[in-house]
């Protein structure tokens, strides 16, 4: 079943067209990679399909209903939640309150103006549950600043998973890691496969190849190939287009 | 922190007797104007503090209040607690106008916004004639009903809406909508992210900000007896954010603290040269530099 579908969606930057007429579909249980040279669109398209950016032509269909003016916050409460390239937490909070307001966000409604927030005891907890989810249960109380770039990248997992997505959309979740980094990052997102389908956007060709079951290639904004890992290797038109300088790609 | 919270609130009931006994109601004066003020300067700090929204116009809301009782007066409405209704009322819904306007923009741009519908009241008030132009209106005292209002009973009537207000912004910032609010400031696109419709939580606080800034307005208007454009001026504005800025930005007591000093400082000053507002310009910038978190930051350590 198609969980996600983009069609024919495209994006105007004044003379640029950074996505032009994409069609993308990501089924139901996969983890589905996005691959592609920079600048081919795919941060673009991620902000299309999480609705921070409105497309000029196309549509974006979740579950087979159409959401293409629908605004971002209530793409979240549908069932998709993001990471950013750029980590994008709340920097001067600790670990427990970005996940707090992470839960806060999909638990109830927030326009509540009396009772004090931090005798709530089932966000702490449910708070807590993903920080051991992605191996942040010891840092609970460390302000996320302080935390190490790849706790951080964990934590910016965990705040997209505390949201229960049905989607997640990963944008280059190793980006500045180093191997040791991305080892755990892999195995992180293995351990998700089971229960969430994931939109992979990854630049590790080597992450990308273990993880995803199919693969589409963006290149100048428009998905040229998508198949499994075995096919996308074996396309001349990915070589020609995106793989060709690295030869034997994984 | 509750033993100095506590000891200030009875310094202030036992002090209009003790005034009157020993001749201070100068002083009496001074404190109502202050805890008006710093009603008006805590609405300000829930959006500039608590919500990263530095609105420039504030004085629009403060004016609005007053002028509101003042023309409700001269139209022959003499019930206070009417007056107050319409008064938040009105500020409210001039919050909500400029507010849904402004808030689609960021940064500089939403200053500057705010700045001119600010200015834009100011001369639409100050337009008509028959309310008092640029020379303002006076503004007689209305009934309550249950009590007189003589300077002393609007000394009790003020400390009671500023506790009132305080309490409740206290709530508002440690519940949930508070920590949305605040975590907006921090990093708006990752609360957007998280699935906050931000939008309607800046507004919220935003519209509940001017309503609050014009209860300030009536009771100034009350004070003073008088309307005067010169609270609907930007100087207005730029003096409210003044006091939020020193006494603490985002800090509880900041408004409160800030329309304290900023007035108790202008009172001695002004006593001493004419060149007084070179004295404050020294003061704030030496805030600004040695205690960036404002007066309430210096015995807070904790953000």
């Amino acid at each position: 079943m198609t969980l996600l579908e983009t069609h024919q969606l495209s994006k105007r930057f004044g003379g640029l067209l950074a996505v032009n007429g994409c069609n993308l579909a990501v089924k139901t249980g996969e983890i589905h990679a996005l691959i592609g040279p920079n600048g081919a669109g795919k941060t673009t398209l991620l902000n299309l399909i999480t609705g921070v950016l409105a497309p000029n032509k196309g549509q974006v269909r979740f579950e087979g209903q159409d959401i293409t003016h629908l605004p971002a916050h209530a793409r979240v409460h549908r069932g998709l939640a993001r990471t950013f390239q750029i980590t994008n937490l709340f920097r001067n909070y600790t670990v427990r309150v970005n996940l707090e307001l992470a839960v806060q966000a999909r638990r109830g409604s927030s326009f509540r103006f009396w009772q004090p927030v931090f005798k709530e005891k089932a966000l702490t907890e449910e708070a807590f549950r993903v920080a051991e989810r992605v191996g942040l249960g010891g840092r609970f109380e460390v302000v996320a600043g302080q935390l190490s770039h790849g706790e951080q990248r964990a934590l910016e997992v965990a705040l997209a998973l505390a949201s229960r997505p049905k989607l997640l959309l990963l944008d280059e979740p190793m980006a500045g890691m180093g191997p040791e980094e991305s080892a755990r990052m892999v195995e992180l997102i293995e351990s998700l496969r089971q229960e969430f389908t994931i939109l992979l956007v990854e630049h590790d060709m080597d992450a990308v190849f273990r993880l995803a079951q199919r693969i589409s290639v963006l290149v100048y904004g428009q998905v040229i190939a998508t198949g499994t890992p075995e096919e996308i290797r074996a396309n001349p038109e990915v070589h020609k287009a995106y793989l060709g300088d690295e030869g034997g790609v994984a | 922190m509750r033993w100095p919270l506590l000891l200030v609130l009875l310094f202030l009931l036992a002090f209009p007797p003790i005034a009157s006994a020993m001749g201070l109601e100068f002083y009496q004066g001074l404190l109502t104007k202050i805890m008006i003020l710093a009603l008006a300067a805590s609405s300000l700090n829930l959006i500039l503090g608590y919500g990263g929204m530095v609105s420039f116009g504030h004085a629009a809301y403060f004016g609005l209040g007053a002028y509101t009782a003042a023309i409700l007066m001269r139209e022959g409405v003499s019930s206070g607690w009417v007056i107050w209704a319409v008064a938040v009322g009105l500020s409210a819904l001039l919050a909500l106008l400029i507010g849904a306007i402004c808030l689609r923009t960021r940064g500089v741009y939403f200053i500057m916004i705010t700045l001119a519908f600010a200015q834009m009241i100011y001369y639409l008030v100050v337009s008509f004639k028959q309310y008092g132009g640029e020379d303002g209106l006076r503004a007689r005292r209305p009934e309550f009903g249950l009590f007189e209002l003589t300077d002393t009973a609007l000394y009790y009537l003020s400390l009671a809406v500023l506790a009132g207000a305080l309490y409740l912004l206290h709530r508002l910032i440690n519940a949930r909508f508070g920590r949305v609010l605040q975590a907006i400031r921090e990093n708006e696109s990752r609360a957007l992210a998280l699935g906050y419709p931000v939008y309607r939580f800046q507004l919220l606080a935003f519209v509940l900000a001017g309503a609050l800034a014009g209860l300030a307005g009536v009771l100034m208007a009350h004070y003073t007896q008088y309307a005067s454009p010169n609270l609907l001026a930007w100087q207005q504005s730029g003096h409210l954010m003044m006091m939020v800025i020193l006494g603490g930005v985002g800090q509880f007591w900041g408004g409160v603290l800030g329309a304290a000093a900023l007035s108790i400082v202008e009172e001695v000053l002004q006593d001493l040269t004419i060149h007084w507002q070179l004295g404050v310009g020294l003061i704030l910038l030496a805030v600004v530099l040695f205690a960036p978190r404002g007066l309430a930051g210096l015995w807070r350590r904790e953000p």
